[in-house]
């Protein structure tokens, strides 16, 4: 198996166009994961009873088959990006969610009780102190669903789309192989990068973590 | 002045917290909150700035009923220094102590000069206002916790067991402060310790609950002392707490008189004439001066230790000012107490 750089050379443009579309179906993916998990996790934080049902709901969506879910997806958003990002938002839901949840859990009661005796509202506390005390376990679970969102976008392709995905089915049809190691490396050259930049942005933004004592 | 008429606190559980409590804390003084775990006594303090609410009675700060009030607007209005300080872990130092004034609008820039002030105020250093709480140390902490519970300049002061945690030389210093604040500031302060020792310190007034929420006692550290209202608060106050009342008194009215000369044991002094040891033919023993305001307890434990039976006293600058005898130490402690008895019965009386 070589592989034929000069077939390289040839689709700078195209491979270049596929590893933005790629990475923009798993970074919307993951966008709209926390921006459904972030209330439900409160809810599930706030309202014991409900904790075990949404966690328990995210769990069985995140079995359903990928290919069924675009299946399932079709007759509603047909073979569209949109299709692709609301199968990959489901599955990023099952880390994200529990992940914030377990963030806020993570909380000391102290400090939320300081918060609460110095004048701060239930939402202020949520926002200001909560969600930032809890952001460093809320981004290991956004690593995770990025990264594993970047891989599952391939799937994507049996519906017309999947970014880098396209260059397996290519590869496939033509027997040719060279497609096919230019996505799997490329797929993990963006992973890599991708995780490589959400943990800058941690440093960026929990600054109290730096310089420890 | 904060009120308490027949205030009652049971849990859910059924617990009983605060049993019928009426108290008045006194403005400007602090009133120190002691007794057991669960005998109410931080039940009784969270129910001043609505942490928790009472199942029946009133509670009134400065006249108003606290149930009446916005929950959140009342606490911001009334300073709180929680158990191992409370600190926010995500906010540096200045940002911590300027919690209040930012909910109270005051703007991010005027919030953090009036930090910057307070850090001066508790005795930190400036540069500590850019470092997060975990890199000070638990006094530290302490400190910044004061601070913050001081930002918005509240007339109130609740403090839950705030140097629980520390060790007792730190705790001591933090104490110490806390006293020279309040002399400043004048304060409502109401301080709730388990620590007989730190409530005879710190309190101008002190009630003493005992478990179920029962208020057994409330009263200045010396009629306490001298006169304990049952068997329950005499154990409380414990064996020593004649000793304790010694500690309230101070030295200044006890005569002294020259050094002795020409004994066996002679008190050695540098040139600037402040004590160094005492010293025999064969022997030195170290030597503890007194000043004017220490107390008469220390100098009955140094009148034990010194081999005359005798305590050096210095001026403020430590140059000896005379000594006196291990028995006028004994009649103004025997004076202390009778003082002490004699104002509960006139109290009593009145």
């Amino acid at each position: 198996m070589s592989v034929d750089w000069s077939w390289i050379g040839d689709h700078t443009d195209d491979l270049t166009s596929l590893t933005f579309s790629h990475l923009q179906a798993a970074l919307t993916a993951v966008f709209f994961g926390l921006l459904i998990s972030l209330p439900l996790a409160v809810v599930a934080h706030r309202i014991r009873p409900l904790r075990g049902f949404l966690l328990g709901l995210s769990n069985v969506l995140f079995t359903i088959p990928s290919i069924a879910i675009f299946v399932l997806l079709l007759p509603i958003s047909g073979l569209t990006r949109t299709t692709t990002v609301i199968g990959l938002t489901v599955y990023t839901l099952v880390v994200l969610l529990r992940n914030t949840v377990e963030g806020l859990d993570s909380v000391p009661a102290k400090t939320k009780e300081a918060a609460k005796a110095m004048g701060t509202r239930p939402l202020r506390t949520l926002l200001t102190v909560e969600l930032p005390l809890a952001l460093p376990v809320i981004m290991a679970g956004v690593r995770i669903a990025t990264v594993m969102s970047i891989s599952l976008v391939s799937v994507a392709t049996y519906i017309g789309d999947g970014g880098l995905g396209q260059l397996f089915t290519d590869g496939f049809q033509r027997d040719f192989p060279t497609p096919v190691i230019v996505g799997v490396v490329l797929t993990l050259l963006l992973a890599v990068v991708a995780d490589a930049a959400l943990v800058g942005l941690q440093y960026v933004l929990t600054p109290w973590k730096r310089r420890r004592a | 002045m904060i009120q308490f008429d027949a205030v009652h606190k049971r849990f859910p559980n059924g617990t009983t917290a605060v049993h019928d409590l009426s108290l008045e804390m006194p403005e400007g003084g602090v009133t120190v909150l002691v007794g057991s775990s669960g005998c109410g006594k931080t039940t009784t303090l969270r129910m001043i700035n609505r942490m928790i609410d009472p199942t029946s009675g009133v509670i009134k700060v400065g006249g108003k009923d606290v149930t009446r009030q916005d929950a959140a607007e009342l606490r911001r209005s009334i300073g709180y220094v929680i158990q191992q300080s409370g600190l926010f872990p995500h906010r540096t130092v200045l940002d911590n102590i300027a919690t209040v004034p930012l909910l109270l609008g005051h703007g991010r820039k005027k919030a953090r000069a009036r930090a910057a002030e307070l850090l001066e105020t508790v005795g930190l250093a400036a540069d500590a206002g850019k470092r997060y709480p975990h890199q000070l140390s638990g006094g530290q902490q302490q400190r910044v916790g004061v601070a913050r519970a001081l930002a918005a300049d509240p007339p109130v002061l609740l403090m839950d067991e705030p140097f629980g945690a520390v060790d007792p030389v730190v705790r001591t210093q933090l104490q110490d402060e806390l006293l020279r604040l309040q002399k400043e500031l004048n304060k409502t302060i109401v301080f709730v310790t388990h620590d007989i020792d730190e409530a005879v310190r710190l309190g101008d007034r002190i009630a003493i609950f005992r478990t179920g929420g029962h208020l057994v006692q409330c009263a200045a550290p010396a009629e306490l002392l001298a006169r304990p209202a049952d068997d329950f608060v005499a154990d409380f106050l414990g064996a020593e707490r004649g000793l304790k009342l010694l500690s309230l008194k101070t030295l200044a009215d006890v005569p002294q008189g020259p050094a002795p000369e020409g004994g066996s044991w002679t008190l050695v002094l540098d040139e600037a004439r402040k004590p160094l040891r005492w010293a025999a033919k064969d022997a030195e023993i170290p030597v503890r001066p007194l000043r004017d305001g220490d107390s008469l307890l220390a100098a009955l434990d140094e009148s034990v230790a010194s081999p005359t039976g005798l305590i050096t006293r210095v001026d403020a600058d430590g140059v000896l000012t005379g000594v006196s005898s291990r028995d006028d130490i004994h009649i103004h402690a025997g004076r202390a107490h009778a003082e002490a008895r004699s104002h509960t019965v006139t109290e009593a009386a009145a």
